[in-house]
């Protein structure tokens, strides 16, 4: 046996860390955890409540709503800016000076603050003052996103699609650029089609960043708050209420502090399950 | 005649890629392409290959004008320095893949690639997928499909530069042997003058987009035509000297001379370029025709039992290539004995007399 010294000392080193994450994450997720389990009348005063908060969320049909309506929303930006951004990717310059101008035009809707880019869509898309509004109007369809669903879901979209297609594009691209010429030059003397080109060397070579892509798409578009807050408000109705936003409705709106913070709890493990089981999935076949 | 190149060039932008360039391979032969990095090498393959059009000129193949026909329509294969595979196909789809695309039944698809896998010694390999090979193994493969396509021009670009040393050895040994029942015309891009003398066939030294010359490899590299064509074809390289003739003997820095044999003695008086290899120049003198030069060492490099030690003589940097092992140091005077004989002589435009 080899004497091995312990230096407990080394436990200062990871203090900082520790204190840290303790304060960015632990400690609130635990005040989250404190609220969800109990009741409160104010004057801090607290009742046990067991898992009746989370029973109450999981039965209550306005979560069931807000869930639907959050995965369509994702599911729906998903399928258009995943292939929207990766066409996009393939057809722009590999290299010359066009490169940096298409990747600085590219970035410009990334660098936009969230809640400026739903005022600002909030005001192109109103019906009677609003460019894209008047430009829908003039065309001959009805369209008016502050009282029709269907418009303010378009809407919606719309502006999710304007502001993070940019990302993919950006991973593509640079999943793009990192295959060899070489790889091309070989396609075509196999004789490979532009789609071959794309299924057996593009794609693969893509997979990486465009899983991450997905995630990262996933993730912020299920957590996505601030743009359909400033565009619609969460209407009309209910209609563009989102889970963070009916979220906040109801720990904020109505006050009801437990319910919110059990909802919170599931939303958290919702999106943890489900970025895991995407992860798993895409990394699978990677592996076989 | 398999592939020959009829006056052609390639400009791009304002850059010359190739300059006139006319060649005319060896048909079923390795053809050697020597040149160092942008000397023209890859561009040359390109142009054979046809993935690239000559800005003027013609390339002819088996008899046939090919220029500007596309190359998915020519037979050829070509294998990369890069080891370049199908990323999601296994190793036996990869061979596969360039019969699949002509349509080949599913029974002869596979005896082909089992032969070749054979061959290549991948044929435990063939379920596998390209990542989880060795880089050799990568390559193999590689070679495995240009193989497979029954090519008749198959273009190596640099193949083993990046294998290690044990494997570029084994490659080196085992490619002329791949390819010589195919009947198919090799044209090899290597910047290792070694590489060259080792594959042997024949050899085409390029320099700055224009090859300087062509012919079996050991006579372009016994006889150059031009001190160009030597010293691309020298490594280390060919060391060289500014001599004057004057009457019956050669001078060099006024304090070494020689005499003039055989054809040289009849030259005309006047100035002389001479160019030497390194291991012609060497610390003990090897012959009766050993002339005696003094320098004063710069540096000296000793790999197992040989050494080589770079030197100032007069206003020349040149490199003896010794056996033994000879610990000098900067500074050290050494005298050396250069063989006369094994002299190449070049005349004022530097062409070989």
């Amino acid at each position: 046996m080899i004497d091995k010294t312990t230096n407990q000392r080394a436990w200062f080193l990871v203090l900082p860390v520790v204190v840290l994450v303790a304060f960015n994450a632990l400690i609130p997720l635990m005040t989250v955890v404190n609220y969800s389990v109990q009741e409160t009348f104010g004057n801090n005063v607290f009742f046990f409540e067991g898992v009746r908060w989370f029973e109450q969320i999981l039965h209550s049909e306005r979560f069931h709503a807000s869930l639907l309506r959050q995965l369509t929303f994702t599911g729906i930006i998903l399928l258009i800016e995943v292939p929207l951004g990766v066409a996009i990717a393939l057809t722009m310059p590999k290299k010359g000076p066009w490169v940096s101008v298409c990747l600085v035009l590219m970035a410009l809707p990334l660098l936009i603050p969230w809640n400026v880019v739903g005022a600002m869509w909030n005001i192109f898309a109103l019906p009677d003052i609003g460019l894209l509004g008047q430009m829908i109007n003039g065309m001959g369809f009805d369209y008016n996103f502050t009282q029709q669903p269907l418009a303010a879901w378009f809407t919606t979209i719309l502006m999710d699609v304007w502001h993070w297609t940019s990302l993919v594009v950006l991973l593509a691209y640079a999943g793009l650029s990192s295959i060899p010429d070489a790889y091309y030059q070989a396609a075509r003397i196999d004789g490979a089609s532009a789609w071959s080109v794309f299924r057996y060397i593009q794609l693969p070579k893509m997979k990486r960043v465009l899983t991450i892509a997905i995630l990262l798409r996933f993730m912020d578009s299920f957590m996505i708050y601030t743009e359909p807050f400033v565009l619609t408000g969460g209407g009309p109705g209910n209609t563009t209420t989102f889970l963070s936003i009916d979220l906040v409705k109801i720990a904020l709106g109505q006050f009801d502090l437990g319910p919110a913070a059990a909802m919170s709890l599931i939303y958290f493990l919702i999106i943890l399950v489900l970025s895991w089981i995407f992860y798993t999935l895409m990394m699978r076949n990677e592996e076989q | 005649m398999a592939i020959e190149l009829k006056k052609v060039t390639k400009v791009v932008g304002i850059d010359t890629h190739i300059h006139e360039t006319s060649i005319k391979l060896e048909e079923g032969h390795f053809n050697i392409l020597l040149g160092t990095t942008l000397s023209g090498k890859t561009t040359l393959l390109r142009l054979m290959a046809g993935l690239e059009q000559p800005t003027s000129g013609e390339i002819w193949f088996k008899g046939e004008n090919v220029t500007g026909i596309p190359v998915q329509k020519r037979k050829v294969a070509m294998v990369y320095q890069q080891f370049i595979n199908y990323p999601n196909f296994t190793v036996y789809d990869n061979i596969a893949s360039p019969l699949k695309v002509v349509r080949r039944s599913r029974r002869e698809i596979d005896k082909r690639v089992h032969q070749v896998a054979e061959l290549l010694q991948i044929t435990p390999m063939l379920k596998r997928m390209p990542n989880e090979l060795s880089g050799g193994q990568q390559q193999r493969t590689a070679l495995a499909r240009a193989l497979i396509k029954g090519s008749d021009l198959v273009l190596l670009d640099e193949p083993l530069a990046n294998l290690d040393y044990k494997l570029r050895e084994e490659f080196r040994e085992e490619l002329p042997k791949l390819f010589q029942d195919s009947g198919a015309t090799i044209v090899y891009a290597t910047t290792e003058p070694a590489e060259a003398l080792l594959l042997s066939g024949y050899t085409a030294t390029l320099h700055e987009g224009s090859v300087t010359q062509y012919g079996p490899t050991s006579s372009v590299y016994r006889t150059p035509k031009d001190l160009l064509s030597a010293r691309v074809f020298s490594d280390p390289p060919i060391n060289t000297a500014a001599i004057s003739k004057r009457g019956d003997s050669f001078h060099y820095n006024e304090t070494v001379s020689w005499k003039a044999r055989g054809r040289y003695a009849t030259l005309p008086d006047g100035p002389y370029t001479i160019g030497f290899r390194p291991h012609y120049i060497t610390l003990k003198p090897n012959n009766t025709a050993s002339i005696s030069v003094k320098g004063e060492v710069v540096v000296t490099e000793i790999s197992g039992s040989e050494s080589v030690i770079h030197m100032r003589v007069g206003k020349d940097t040149w490199v003896s290539l010794s056996h033994g092992i000879h610990p000098l140091k900067r500074g050290d005077t050494v005298e050396l004995f250069l063989q006369a004989d094994h002299c190449f002589y070049f005349d004022e435009n530097e062409q070989l007399i």
